[in-house]
């Protein structure tokens, strides 16, 4: 056990490193195990047979992909945002920047109901696209709407401060070197934004896959087309087949956690060759 | 390639960074910006390179006008205080980037990209890392790094901006007699920012030593030394002792001692301030005959071959002790001890009249 220990002026290593690994165990570790217990009432054809339905395979693929696409959408105008908000004063910045965070401060149902309240054939917004032959609520195109939407702040806030830590100097350096603009920007700014970028985008990219509220309202949740798999859960919940339910769980928790292992290597391995001092 | 600034006036909000400053840069000269912070140096740099647009006036490279030319069209290398160099990229790449951007049709090929970088990272000697991150060198490697980035473009005027502040005393010294040796073989046009008067009059060719927006004194190390133009360069060059002074037609009086100053011939009953350097102040055990002002050694320090004094006057007219230094030889001639009675008289002495208006000693330059 002492080999784990290192000495560190700082005290309480001992006391900080076990609450730590309680807290974790209360608050994650616990909860996600009663999933895995939970599934094991099942044989494995049984669980097989019931995340393997295509309907099931299908919400999957919405899921995934709706919430791959919103994330990818995310980190393009996140760092939009995230660089007016950096680099350039304008009036009512302050006012610009408090909006960013209220995708999380919202009620995930409320935003569901506003978005599908805009995007239906009558909306504000719907009215327009309908003609044009867009149906944006009830439709994947909606979800992945309402997944945009919820993600967005976490792109912005993770960008911002790094953006922020860019010194005007490298720009300089830049330019004083013979750089345009563009060079400027994907050779120097870049790849010293791209892990908070990587980082934005996982956390945007899981937040969505986990989201619920938003979506069934402006989803439509009709099977095989507009339907995600937490609510394929919840329906399962509802119709008492706990099994059931925690065996989908289990493949989106598998799934999604070795997409963020691969998020993770990604940014490691950008991280290593930025190191700062 | 020479440099010429002409009237140039810079504010930043209220506060006046530039204030009609004139200069020329030599082709081929090594000059030092010196001044306290804060002094309008680094932004005379800054606007020399392109990076900051003056208000009013121009600035010429080799005649032509440059003013409105872009940073990147000025072919300037420029050196930051704090490196800047590119954490993304090998030492290799920082120092190739200024070749790898060039427009595809000027863009040497892969071969010459690592010739010029190799010759270069071999010029600062440090070829060997060529394939390391910037995070993985000391600081004085990085800033040779940073010049050989700047160098690798083939600017036609160097400008670092206090190139050495961020390195400890010894790299410094290293590094800024590598520099004046970089510079006489090259023989680049090079501006360098400090607030190291001593790195200034070590490396320059010229010195150019500016206050408060305003350009105080042009000359050589030895020209600003000797015959500081105003109090401020006074101050600001080496250690200086002051004595008040009485001034009437061409003479002037500290104490007993009477001086002729035949410049301020028309000075009519005014009191100035004589500016004498430590090292040109006499000591002697006995008044013998000539007017000097007496004084007590308060302090000595006698480390090194320069024996460092302090002596107060006896009258206390000045009520600060006055630093003096002399030879050891001197030194152990007099066998001076704290407390001993001395007699002092400055060898060489600048006056500078009190401005009626002013309320400290800083007499406005010219």
């Amino acid at each position: 056990m002492n080999t784990f220990k290192q000495h560190s002026i700082l005290p309480g290593f001992n006391l900080a490193l076990g609450f730590t690994l309680l807290y974790l165990s209360l608050i994650v570790l616990i909860p996600l195990s009663a999933a895995f217990i939970r599934t094991a009432e099942l044989t494995w054809p049984e669980f097989w047979s019931i995340v393997t339905t295509p309907r099931v395979v299908a919400s999957y693929r919405l899921t995934f992909g709706a919430s791959f696409a919103a994330a990818c959408v995310n980190v393009v105008f996140g760092l939009l945002v995230a660089w007016v908000l950096v680099r350039y004063h304008f009036p009512g910045k302050k006012l610009v920047d408090a909006l960013v965070d209220l995708p999380f401060a919202l009620p995930t149902a409320v935003a569901g109901i506003a978005l599908t309240a805009l995007y239906a054939g009558n909306g504000w917004i719907g009215q327009f696209l309908e003609p044009l032959g867009i149906k944006v609520a009830f439709t994947p195109i909606g979800i992945f709407v309402a997944l945009t939407f919820i993600g967005l702040p976490f792109v912005v806030r993770t960008v911002q401060p790094v953006l922020e830590d860019i010194e005007s100097e490298l720009e300089e350096a830049a330019a004083t070197l013979g750089a345009n603009r563009w060079q400027t920007f994907t050779r120097v700014i870049f790849p010293a934004i791209f892990p908070a970028l990587m980082t934005g985008f996982a956390l945007a990219f899981a937040r969505a896959i986990g989201e619920y509220g938003s979506v069934i309202f402006i989803a439509g949740n009709m099977p095989m087309i507009s339907e995600i798999t937490p609510l394929l859960i919840v329906t399962k919940l509802e119709q008492y087949d706990y099994a059931g339910a925690t065996a989908l769980s289990v493949v989106m928790l598998v799934i999604s956690f070795i997409l963020l292992l691969i998020i993770n290597l990604l940014q490691w391995w950008s991280r290593r060759r930025s190191t700062i001092t | 390639m020479s440099i010429e600034v002409l009237n140039l006036s810079k504010q930043f909000g209220t506060f006046t960074a530039l204030h009609d400053v004139n200069l020329q840069v030599h082709s081929g000269e090594l000059l030092a910006l010196l001044g306290p912070s804060g002094s309008g140096k680094t932004t005379l740099l800054r606007v020399i390179a392109g990076l900051e647009t003056a208000d009013s006036g121009q600035v010429l490279f080799h005649g032509e006008d440059a003013t409105d030319q872009h940073v990147r069209e000025r072919q300037v290398g420029f050196v930051f205080q704090h490196y800047a160099l590119f954490r993304n990229m090998t030492i290799f790449e920082n120092v190739a980037f200024g070749l790898r951007v060039r427009p595809k049709k000027f863009r040497p090929s892969e071969t010459e990209i690592r010739d010029r970088v190799m010759k270069l990272l071999h010029l600062v000697q440090l070829d060997w890392l060529a394939d390391r991150y910037p995070h993985q060198l000391s600081g004085g490697q990085r800033q040779r790094i940073a010049l050989a980035r700047a160098l690798a473009v083939e600017p036609k005027v160097l400008l670092l901006d206090e190139p050495f502040g961020a390195l400890d005393a010894k790299v410094r010294k290293e590094l800024r007699s590598w520099l004046r040796r970089l510079h006489d073989d090259m023989h680049i046009t090079s501006v360098f920012v400090t607030h190291d008067q001593e790195e200034a009059l070590e490396v320059a060719d010229r010195v150019v030593v500016m206050n408060e927006g305003r350009i105080e004194q042009i000359g050589t190390p030895d020209e600003v030394y000797e015959q500081p133009a105003s109090p401020f360069v006074y101050e600001f060059l080496g250690n200086v002792n002051l004595f008040h002074s009485r001034l009437h037609r061409g003479r002037a009086w500290i104490g007993d001692i009477e001086v002729d100053v035949p410049e301020h011939a028309e000075a009519d009953e005014l009191t100035a301030v004589a500016y004498v350097r430590p090292h040109e102040i006499e000591v002697e055990r006995t008044q013998n005959g000539e007017a000097a002002l007496a004084a007590r050694v308060v302090h000595v320090l006698s480390v090194g071959p320069i024996v460092r004094l302090e002596v107060m006057r006896i009258d206390d007219a000045d009520k600060t002790p006055i630093q003096v230094e002399i030879s050891k030889e001197r030194f152990r001639e007099l066998q001076l001890i704290k407390g001993d009675e001395v007699f002092i008289k400055p060898r060489r002495l600048d006056l500078f009249p009190k401005q009626q208006s002013s309320v400290n000693d800083t007499a406005q330059a010219q």
